[in-house]
């Protein structure tokens, strides 16, 4: 039996083959960052002392982190909106602006940390630095990730459009989808670090 | 309404969740600049990043609008059952535990062994 390589929508599930396995995967990173949460509530809790994310944390780095990684959000939806309405030019800015801002994060959380080792804040200064480090880091690896993947759409995308239109649509939705996961994680951890 | 038009819609609808986003992550820093009781301030704070996040999941990820299947909905709601079953999972079997200190800092000179 053969896995079709393709983007047709399938009649039992109305969906198509990308798009529920990048659902299942994001399914599995919710187990993933779920549980690193659900580790931060029990060692808060079991902590005898727990500072308070403002007294530690650059809230205003952080804000400015929560506005460009929801920028990023659009300008990745945005991005598909104009493959759909097949504006390719526009798909390009779009997707580009989309790397470009989350270089942007990637940058600022450089600075972030570099500030605390300076300040002598590593991992192992305390079990609060311990799991924001853990958080953030994996959460920063996503980032990459996804930058790297929405890199080589980009790259590839000129031959891509010409031979295979509706195909390169459907993988910058799911890269989309993947996208849009890891501006929700963010979403959760800006207030629960930040914040709380 | 053609396909085209659709998608159109579709793009207003996104920046004004854009605008959503932007509004209550400006309520979030404030909310917190409140200094609430602990338990008022988790709640609060995970009830916006909730709707925050229903927003992007709603309109940026398309669900809205798959709905028809119910796949990737019901696929969400068994991981969501699933993850809230694990979390409470230390909660209802070490119940007696909560809240007792699990780590101490290290002591600043420590003793010979021998």
């Amino acid at each position: 039996m053969q896995i079709p390589y393709t983007v047709e929508v399938r009649p039992d599930t109305g969906l198509n083959n990308p798009k529920i396995g990048i659902w299942l995967f994001l399914a599995s990173e919710v187990m993933l960052f779920g549980a690193l949460f659900s580790s931060y509530v029990l060692l808060r809790i079991g902590a005898p002392e727990w500072p308070h994310g403002s007294d530690v944390l650059s809230i205003p780095l952080g804000l400015v982190n929560t506005v460009i990684l929801i920028a990023s959000s659009v300008t990745m939806v945005m991005a598909w909106a104009s493959l759909k309405m097949r504006a390719f030019g526009r798909f390009r800015l779009y997707l580009g602006l989309t790397v470009l801002l989350a270089l942007v994060f990637l940058v600022n959380k450089g600075f972030e940390y570099a500030e605390h080792f300076h300040k002598g804040e590593v991992p192992a200064t305390s079990v609060y630095f311990a799991i924001y480090y853990t958080l953030t880091g994996l959460h920063g690896l996503h980032v990459l990730g996804g930058v790297i993947v929405n890199s080589y759409l980009l790259l590839t995308s000129p031959g891509w459009w010409r031979r295979a239109g509706e195909q390169l649509t459907n993988r910058v939705e799911v890269a989309g989808l993947y996208w849009h996961f890891v501006d929700l994680v963010w979403i959760f951890l800006f207030p629960v670090l930040y914040l709380l | 309404m053609t396909a085209h038009d659709e998608i159109r819609h579709h793009v207003r609808l996104y920046l004004m969740v854009f605008g959503a986003l932007l509004v209550l992550t400006v309520i979030t820093v404030a909310v917190a600049e409140l200094h609430l009781r602990i338990g008022a301030a988790v709640t609060v704070a995970l009830l916006i990043a909730a709707i925050k996040g229903s927003l992007v999941a709603l309109f940026f990820m398309h669900l809205k609008w798959d709905w028809k299947y119910r796949t990737v909905h019901s696929v969400l709601l068994l991981t969501a059952v699933f993850f809230l079953f694990l979390l409470a999972l230390p909660t209802l079997t070490e119940r007696a535990q909560i809240g007792e200190v699990i780590h101490h800092p290290r002591p600043a000179a420590a003793a010979p062994a021998h």
